[in-house]
């Protein structure tokens, strides 16, 4: 595990590049690049300057309320944060199996999260990256761009992810910021006639889900040297497992390997996660770095998400995706592979299971059903993890015998892979600023490098090319000689020498 | 011969010794309203039933209807005062719609979006208001309170147990629970007081009923208040 330029040793004598602000979840992150005179990259940085309040502010509240309250961390997936927090909440329920409705409504509100938050990612933020290329026309490189050159991928990228949605307003009440999922349970099934409404698109989404991971298999086929070695960063990997080692997004046990594929632990309580995951602080970043306690901090460190997934588990079971799981794996020669951009293969294949799921879960009458919710012992404590589109999702809380929470301890999905984004964007510096000029071109292979991980940070970073960029050169005296700006609008501005 | 009087050129019957808003709502005219409810004396305090009769304002709550009144209410410009007066209770408080369980039971959400408000205008004052969840069955969040005192007069008058109180003047008016201690555990109020169940904001919470009902179900998800015979009475049966 490297950390080379992660510190340069006499930083005041260097240049400094900043992409500020890079935006995130609910707040922004910023990249900074020191240069030295020749223009060689010596430390690369991604800082998150977020201000997670939600653990704060959740404290005093009652318990029942924390579902609802926590998905508004996230507009992209907050069934996560919803689900996660019911979870963890009916441990404090004392409710250790659902019914089989409400397991099954959950699950189904969970996949339909799954497959729009990864059509939205790929069609909208990465795929014009990707089918234009990094440094390609900036006027062109957006969703309306897509549009004009590719209208079929374009419009099925719209409607999978409508459908998707479609699928969270039947389960959750809303397609965004529902109430479905309480503690315990659900509070509503899915009825007959929504039945027959998602069962007529699904076999059509199935298909178009197929296609997509057509389409990014083509990609990878026409420019493999690219994918194979944009930003390649080895690490461990980490995600729920279901049983025999299925991939789950719902529910399961915690399996993590190291980059060779070997297994650092399998089959853990994610309960005990903090017996197995610590946070380390870094004065530069106000987000955490968290590694697996028995690797130690400078080994420890892990990819979550798609890629993780896709190579942690075992099998997939669907058969579609399955299928390629299989194609995927020997491709990369049955070995882990570590390449970012082959997030965004793992991340179709598993829109496909997603939307096999979906259509298998459509024809189980359970969902139709009227038993919502158990009720059992109180507890005053419980965790609940999931995995989120872009990765696994620890909620855990404490409830005092008056109902309120009194503690909060959310790990998202972006904090599991702070370091694999920063290693990332590193190598992608090394590789492609080095005794350069930057130019926006080249900025946009390092936010490409980051929207590999964190479709959030793509969403606001890749919002049709709108998002306010400001990159500035000082001298060694502190002095600015050029800044290169994108405003809000898109346009560009020079300033300097 | 029966006495009327007309309301927005629709004619009222009155009965004896009703007020302008109780003929009105009989005869199915909706008139915006937070502290009046039908089973209780007139408290005239939110002054969003405020009507024009005769060229003068005045709370239809506490105003007897008459013979021959002309009376004014859905006009733009009592809206606009309406409005304003909600926009006022929205910055007072801490109303927090979207992680609200009374989303959607809310007379107060409801009537906001009923007179189209689109945002508080003013400055939130963000006051802090600790919870009490000492009571092992309800739950009170004073953050929502809009002193309509409506607990207040259930405790008194139906529940006869005078639990609760308006303490303070002026902007400083705030609902305290009457206790030695302050809190609610302290107090006999129990699930079946008319206290805990006549609320029309999210102040008195029901710990065993978060958000058990889903989006599309709720009283106002069905139809806004406006268009409510009687929307209390649906809010009642919603928190039984």
């Amino acid at each position: 595990m490297s950390y080379k330029l992660e510190t340069a040793e006499h930083p005041g004598a260097l240049r400094r590049v900043a992409i500020d602000a890079v935006s995130r979840v609910e707040g922004h992150g910023k990249v900074t690049i020191l240069l030295d005179e020749r223009n060689q990259v010596r430390q690369v940085r991604l800082h998150i300057v977020e201000f997670r309040g939600f653990e704060r502010f959740i404290q005093g509240r009652p318990y029942w309320e924390v579902p609802v309250t926590v998905q508004r961390l996230c507009g992209i997936c907050p069934v996560s944060h919803h689900l996660a927090a019911s979870k963890a909440l009916d441990q404090v329920v004392g409710v250790t199996r659902l019914t089989p409705t409400a397991e099954k409504i959950r699950r189904l509100m969970h996949y339909g999260q799954i497959l729009q938050s990864h059509a939205l990612h790929f069609f909208y933020l990465a795929s014009p990256d990707l089918l234009f290329g990094f440094d390609s026309d900036l006027t062109r490189r957006n969703i309306v761009g897509l549009a004009a050159a590719h209208p079929q991928t374009a419009k099925r990228g719209v409607l999978l992810r409508k459908f998707g949605q479609e699928v969270i307003r039947i389960t959750a009440g809303k397609r965004v910021h529902g109430t479905g999922s309480i503690p315990g349970g659900v509070n509503k099934a899915v009825t007959r006639e929504e039945r027959a409404l998602l069962l007529a698109d699904i076999y059509q989404i199935v298909g178009w889900s197929r296609d997509a991971v057509r389409l990014i298999k083509e990609l990878h086929a026409q420019n493999a040297a690219l994918y194979n070695s944009f930003g390649v960063c080895r690490s461990n990997t980490m995600s729920l497992v279901g049983a025999n080692g299925d991939l789950e997004f719902y529910h399961g046990s915690l399996r993590a390997r190291d980059a060779g594929g070997n297994i650092l632990f399998d089959d853990v309580d994610y309960c005990d996660y903090s017996q197995h995951i610590q946070e380390e602080v870094k004065p530069w970043s106000y987000m955490k770095f968290p590694f697996l306690a028995a690797f130690g901090k400078r080994n420890g460190w892990y990819k979550v998400g798609p890629l993780a997934r896709v190579q942690n588990c075992d099998r997939i079971p669907t058969p579609l995706a399955e299928v390629e799981r299989r194609e995927f794996s020997d491709y990369c020669g049955g070995l882990p592979t570590h390449a970012p951009l082959a997030y965004h293969w793992a991340r179709m294949i598993e829109m496909l299971h997603a939307a096999e799921t979906i259509k298998d879960l459509l024809h189980d009458d359970d969902i139709l059903g009227d038993d919502l919710v158990r009720t059992g012992t109180r507890a005053t404590e419980g965790v609940g993890v999931i995995e989120a589109p872009r990765g696994t999702l620890i909620h855990h809380y404490r409830v005092d015998e008056d109902d309120l929470v009194t503690m909060c301890n959310l790990i998202v999905s972006t904090t599991h892979n702070n370091q694999a984004m920063n290693e990332a964007i590193r190598q992608v510096a090394a590789r492609y600023l080095q005794g350069r000029e930057v130019t926006e071109g080249l900025l946009n292979h390092i936010e490409g490098a980051i929207r590999c991980f964190d479709p959030c940070l793509s969403c606001a970073t890749h919002a049709l090319g709108q998002m306010p960029l400001a990159v500035e050169l000082v001298d060694a005296e502190g002095r600015l000689v050029h800044t290169l700006a994108r405003n809000g609008d898109g346009s560009f501005a020079c300033s300097g020498d | 011969m029966s006495a009327n009087f007309t309301i927005d050129g629709k004619t009222v019957a009155i009965a004896e010794g009703q007020t302008i808003i109780q003929a009105a709502l009989a005869a199915g005219v909706y008139i915006p309203h937070l502290c009046y409810h039908p089973e209780f004396k007139p408290h005239g305090s939110c002054k969003l039933c405020t009507v024009k009769v005769g060229g003068r304002q005045s709370a239809s709550c506490t105003t007897l209807a008459q013979a021959g009144m002309v009376v004014e209410s859905d006009t733009p410009a009592l809206n606009d005062e309406r409005r304003t007066l909600i926009e006022m209770l929205f910055v007072e408080g801490n109303h927090f719609c979207p992680s609200c369980e009374r989303s959607g039971d809310c007379k107060l959400q409801a009537t906001a979006y009923d007179l189209s408000m689109m945002s508080a205008h003013f400055d939130h004052f963000f006051p802090n208001r600790p919870v009490d969840a000492s009571h092992p069955d309800v739950l009170l969040d004073f953050n929502r309170c809009i002193l309509c005192s409506l607990c207040v007069r259930a405790s008194r008058d139906v529940d006869g147990k005078n639990a609760f109180a308006l303490c303070g003047r002026g902007i400083k008016t705030h609902l305290i629970v009457n206790a030695k201690s302050g809190r609610l555990a302290d107090t006999d109020v129990g699930l079946q007081d008319k206290a805990v169940q006549v609320c029309p904001v999210g102040v008195f919470l029901r710990k065993d009923k978060g958000f058990n009902v889903p989006i599309g179900k709720r009283v106002f998800d069905l139809k806004p208040v406006s268009a409510y015979v009687d929307a209390t009475a649906a809010l009642a049966k919603e928190q039984q």
